[in-house]
């Protein structure tokens, strides 16, 4: 008995599409179609055209070295190590980064840190960007603020890899408005 | 006879048109690229830039005077050029440097003779068939009568279509001669596809021809500055509507410009019959490709849109069907014509490119049975309906 309720399930269709079976005479005649395309590109052309003439940009290209595309402010590029307020490192070298990093790509070494509130700092923090991935779980990691990834990404390429990799005196030296920046974009979305 | 004015003519001609032609085969390769830009909202080439420099070291004593002239010359071209190289005119000349300067590689197995031949094969004709082309109505010069156009010849259109069709040798015999593989398609699909377009080609003009009564293009032009029914120019389109479809489709297929560039399909066989022409061996069928496409272009508005004739435009100057006349001096109203002419020249150019950018390529089944399946029968029946008409109206 309840076999036959079952069945009100909707049936699925399959649609067979067969191009040629829909195509009128005109169609096949495939000259009205040509028309047809050639009158959209050729509108596109007049438009663009007429664009350039008035002077306007009659494309979406951006000429990159000259014009910047304005990017994200989360977009994730080049690490920044954040300072204390004088000047030394944030982090405390609790390799929660480095352990987060799907690419192994952070090699820090430890050492005590002289204020005794603190327990560590880091000696060496290096970034092999050869191998990053640019992922992001670093800064989602970090407990203590300390790691971000700014916008930029204009000092990025090097010559050789060695160049590549960072350390601890070129990361925390770079310019601390960044973290503000991506700290300020990071609440603004939550 | 010989007549030292007529020669001096006969010179200025063949120069002034080889030097056209070859500037035309560099300046579409801008149009190509510059068209295809700005149908899909991109910019283009615009980074080759040609400065003059303003300091001088390696031309020993002409150190001394070229630093004086530069500084002061050197700004004000450097004004003019910058513009220039905005527009990305000098793309056109960084490719020829390059390809100048790039190896010319053969490959071991190729033929050495036949696989330098080709690519003259490919650019000569194209140069050849521009001399029966009419530019321009016949002009008096010193008391003499100057047609402008290079070769009057009483085989006119013949004469295109037999040097048209030498072009298929060189894509044959390049992709032969080559010893690979993909060239060796490409030279087939070459061969197949330019003969079996020739067919509807040679028969889409007979219509045209017909109506005409003469093979001869300068005859043709005179006749399509004639009006039907008092107001109608009566050119080649007008006349053969039919015979104009098919002789631009067979065109294109002969010029092995997309949608018929199965020759080349770089998608499926590298790059046909040139796969292995480096350096200014390619250069010269890309330079042969795109005179092919100006001839071609010039071969349309003669048969088709007139030539150079402008209607209404008489050798007094203007007489409007529907009254009054604009009088313009003899020198004016040829000036105005061949003007016309170039100006049709460049819109099929631009047509021609427009078509390369929209329509996809052919399968190749689709093009052969294109060719003969349809343009075949299509050609036969408009040379029937052409007589049918032509016996009717004469009874």
């Amino acid at each position: 008995m309840s076999m036959s309720t079952v069945a009100t399930a909707p049936e699925k269709t399959i649609k067979v599409v067969d191009p040629r079976a829909k195509m009128s005479v005109l169609d096949q005649l495939y000259f009205p179609q040509i028309v047809r395309g050639l009158s959209i590109t050729t509108a596109i052309f007049l438009r663009n055209m007429w664009a350039w003439m008035t002077g306007k940009k009659g494309g979406v290209t951006i000429q990159y070295p000259e014009e910047k595309l304005e990017h994200s402010p989360r977009y994730r590029g080049l690490h920044i190590l954040a300072q204390r307020d004088d000047g030394s490192p944030r982090c405390v070298a609790c390799y929660m980064c480095s352990t987060a990093c799907p690419a192994d790509c952070i090699y820090i070494e430890a050492e005590e840190h002289p204020d005794p509130a603190i327990e560590k700092r880091p000696n060496r923090f290096d970034i092999d960007l050869s191998r990053c991935v640019f992922c992001g779980f670093c800064e989602e990691a970090c407990p203590c603020e300390a790691i971000y990834m700014t916008a930029s990404y204009e000092d990025l390429p090097q010559d050789n890899f060695s160049d590549l990799v960072v350390d601890l005196d070129f990361l925390l030296n770079r310019d601390q408005t960044l973290v503000t920046k991506k700290k300020n974009a990071i609440k603004g979305r939550r | 006879m010989f007549d030292p004015v007529i020669l001096i003519a006969d010179i200025l001609k063949v120069s002034i048109i080889f030097f056209i032609l070859l500037n035309a085969g560099g300046l579409l390769t801008w149009v190509e690229r510059k068209q295809a830009a700005v149908i899909q909202h991109r910019i283009g080439a615009n980074r080759a830039l040609l400065l003059l420099s303003t300091k001088v070291e390696r031309f020993g004593a002409l150190n001394g005077p070229l630093n004086l002239i530069l500084p002061i010359l050197a700004p004000p071209i450097n004004f003019l050029l910058r513009p220039l190289g905005k527009l990305g005119l000098f793309h056109a000349l960084a490719d020829g440097g390059k390809m100048l300067f790039k190896e010319d590689f053969m490959p071991t197995g190729a033929h050495p003779f036949l696989f330098q031949l080709a690519p003259f094969l490919a650019v000569v004709p194209a140069f050849m068939v521009a001399c029966v082309i009419p530019f321009g109505p016949d002009i008096e010069v010193m008391g003499r009568t100057i047609p402008l156009q290079i070769a009057s010849l009483d085989m006119g259109i013949l004469f295109f279509f037999a040097f048209g069709g030498i072009a298929v040798y060189s894509a044959a015999i390049g992709g032969w001669a080559s010893g690979n593989k993909f060239a060796l398609l490409g030279s087939i699909r070459a061969s197949a596809q330019m003969i079996s377009y020739e067919v509807a080609y040679g028969l889409a003009i007979v219509g045209t021809m017909m109506v005409f009564g003469t093979v001869r293009l300068d005859e043709m032009v005179v006749q399509q500055g004639e009006l039907l029914f008092g107001f109608l120019p009566a050119w080649g389109v007008v006349m053969q509507p039919l015979g104009f479809l098919l002789f631009y489709t067979a065109l294109l297929a002969e010029g092995k410009r997309v949608p018929f560039d199965l020759p080349e399909g770089e998608s499926e066989i590298v790059a046909g019959y040139f796969t292995e022409y480096s350096g200014m061996k390619f250069g010269t069928f890309f330079m042969a490709e795109f005179i092919e496409v100006f001839i071609g272009a010039a071969m349309i508005s003669v048969l088709f849109f007139g030539g150079w004739q402008v209607p209404y435009l008489y050798e007094t100057g203007f007489v409007f069907p529907w009254g009054g006349t604009f009088n313009m001096p003899t020198f004016m109203v040829v000036v105005t014509q061949v003007g016309a002419m170039f100006a049709k020249i460049l819109f099929f150019c631009w047509l021609n490119v427009q078509i390369r950018w929209t329509l996809l390529r052919f399968r190749f089944d689709q093009l052969i049975r294109l060719g003969w399946k349809f343009m075949l029968p299509a050609a036969l029946a408009n040379i029937f309906i052409t007589g049918l008409v032509m016996v009717l109206m004469d009874s």
